[in-house]
């Protein structure tokens, strides 16, 4: 109980000191999580000999797009591949948000047996990793005539976002309380309108988190494209980027790599930012379960 | 007047009773098109690989059952057995640098400031970064003639002659493990972010009223606490390190002498570059059953509640 009494001097001193250091590790840190990515979007503006005589300047006399229009002959052209990127995006959102917002209501609003039974299967889902149901989702896919084809990659993607989505949108429907459905109710509102007009604007937010997920991920996944798709004119660009990395005749053209990689990155990066709190409220969401 | 009174009060006795049995059903509808996504392409998927790991099914022609002969062969495949104790190492090694690095970071932006938002967003940046696009990115960072490591160490005269750690085993593990770090250390620092601000700041405060040292404060309040996070942020790296295939895939092409394939590598090359599709099955299944049990002796233990102290 005898806590020294700290002199009045002292606290004012030690707590600045405290805020500089944690200025002083804080850039530190910044330094080391920002500096790549800013490498890599400062060389893609670079001629080709600027960035091979000095790669780590941030700012070189010339400014060239060079890097851009050498990507546009890569294999089909960047901008096939970034429309490509952004078709399977899209396509995912949107059918991620059809399937998991009425999902999520049923789990949250209605009571019927063998409904906690199905809500474990569809988490479970969660735990069993995509990898390894590869090889006859392939087969799938090739019976459906949907293997090499964009619209298949998208129903992938979205049965791999449906466990998380409809968690975070049953959770967001929970939170609709229930004296106001009554309310509505009793005011005569269908469940159509009940639906509509009281339970999604409430549970938009939910939706935001649930669509921003389904866009990081899909225009980000790398794997399954890897093995889905074996056109060169339908790749997105994570294998873009992997094509250009591994070089046409042992010579990789590191400008256009990193020109891809900006490609790549910054809708990424601008979407974080933002819509940042959407993205850590399912973080956090995830992290509660 | 009391007649409406009395009209709405049966209104609301029959919404709570459909709410309880006669709508019930009603969800089952809403639920339909998510059923039918996950019994078309995960359950029945998930099945086949079990059925299709008991046959002999290459890309074309017919598939021939052969009992359990892919799994004797799974036992006796030394390159699958590197590459899983490849992946293991990888698990441990990045598992235990991400904490390393994660927890000071979310000790670090813990604090009520503008600033600490900002570094926050900042730390966090490279994980919206997909796996592929970060991993071309340290490629290029790590080149020998353009990069900018190389240029940077040379330029410091720390070495003579540009490094090119691709090419044996353990730099190329260090420098995976690094990029992974980068990539992912903003996710698990959220994660543990969330358990360090459950912590009651009036118990920090007690703590320090009776003469408890940072040392033993953090010993004795925040580890306990943090707990479920901690378990939680090694649940989510353990298995995602697991499954890691991009990193590999591109940065080290599985070299130097396939010493860097993983786990998934494998299977990708059993499936997809061999065209054994059987023996993918096989190989997908037995990682299945080992991450499955990781994860559910590790669930087991963030079930049981920290004790109050």
């Amino acid at each position: 109980m005898n806590a020294p009494k700290p002199t009045s001097s002292a606290i004012p001193a030690g707590e600045r000191l405290g805020f500089w250091a944690f200025i002083a590790v804080s850039i530190l840190f910044a330094v080391f999580f920002l500096m790549p990515i800013i490498w890599s979007f400062a060389n893609s503006f670079k001629p080709a000999a600027d960035a091979l005589a000095n790669p780590a300047a941030l700012f070189s006399k010339a400014f060239s797009l060079e890097n851009y229009r050498r990507l546009e002959n890569v294999g089909a052209g960047w901008y096939v591949y970034a429309g490509n990127s952004i078709l399977v995006a899209f396509g995912t959102i949107v059918l991620t948000v059809l399937v998991s917002v009425p999902a999520g209501y049923g789990f949250a609003k209605f009571r019927f047996p063998g409904q906690s039974l199905i809500f474990v299967v569809v988490m479970a889902t969660m735990m069993i990793p995509f990898q390894s149901i590869l090889t006859p989702l392939f087969l799938i896919l090739k019976m459906l005539r949907l293997q090499n084809n964009l619209f298949g990659l998208v129903l992938i993607y979205v049965t791999f976002q449906l466990p998380f989505s409809i968690f975070m949108m049953r959770n967001s429907f929970d939170a609709v309380p229930k004296a106001l459905i009554e309310a509505a109710r009793i005011d005569g509102a269908s469940q159509w309108t009940i639906l509509r007009r009281i339970m999604l604007p409430i549970a938009l937010p939910g939706v935001a988190t649930v669509a921003m997920f389904a866009f990081l991920n899909s225009w980000n996944e790398f794997l399954a494209a890897l093995i889905f798709l074996s056109d060169q004119n339908k790749f997105t660009l994570p294998i873009m980027l992997v094509n250009v990395s591994s070089g046409i005749y042992g010579i990789i053209d590191w400008g256009a790599l990193q020109a891809g990689i900006t490609v790549t990155m910054v809708p990424c990066i601008i979407l974080f930012l933002l819509l940042q709190r959407y993205y850590v409220r399912g973080l956090t969401a995830g992290a509660v379960k | 007047m009391a007649s409406i009174i009395q009209g709405a009060n049966t209104r609301t006795d029959a919404v709570q009773m459909n709410e309880a049995e006669p709508k019930g059903w009603l969800g089952l509808i809403f639920m339909l098109p998510s059923i039918a996504f996950i019994t078309g392409l995960f359950i029945i998927p998930l099945i086949m690989t079990v059925w299709m790991s008991f046959y002999n099914w290459p890309l074309l022609g017919r598939a021939k059952f052969i009992g359990f002969a892919n799994y004797i062969e799974l036992l006796g495949d030394s390159q699958l057995w590197h590459s899983l104790g490849f992946t293991l190492l990888y698990t441990v090694l990045v598992t235990a640098a991400i904490m390393i690095v994660a927890f000071p970071l979310a000790m670090l932006v813990d604090r009520p400031l503008r600033l600490a938002g900002f570094f926050r967003t900042i730390y966090f940046m490279p994980v919206v970064i997909g796996f592929g696009a970060a991993s071309t990115l340290w490629m290029w960072l790590l080149n020998p003639d353009s990069g900018v490591f190389a240029q940077l160490l040379l330029g410091s005269g720390l070495v003579d002659s540009a490094p090119r750690p691709l090419e044996s085993f353990w730099p190329a593990l260090a420098v995976i493990i690094l990029m992974v770090v980068w990539k992912t250390a903003g996710f698990t620092m959220v994660i543990l972010l969330t358990g360090l601000q459950g912590i009651p700041a009036d118990l920090i405060e007690a703590a320090k009223i009776d003469g408890a040292g940072v040392w033993s404060r953090f010993r004795r309040i925040t580890l306990p606490l943090m707990r479920n996070s901690l378990l939680l942020a090694l649940v989510l790296n353990v298995t995602s390190s697991m499954l890691a295939f991009d990193q590999f895939f591109i940065i080290t092409q599985g070299g130097p002498e396939n010493s860097t394939i993983s786990a998934v590598f494998s299977i990708y090359l059993a499936s997809f570059s061999s065209y054994r599709l059987g023996y993918g099955s096989a190989m997908s299944f037995a990682l299945l059953v080992v991450l499955v049990a990781i994860s559910s002796i590790q669930l087991t233990f963030m079930r049981q509640r920290p004790e109050e102290s």
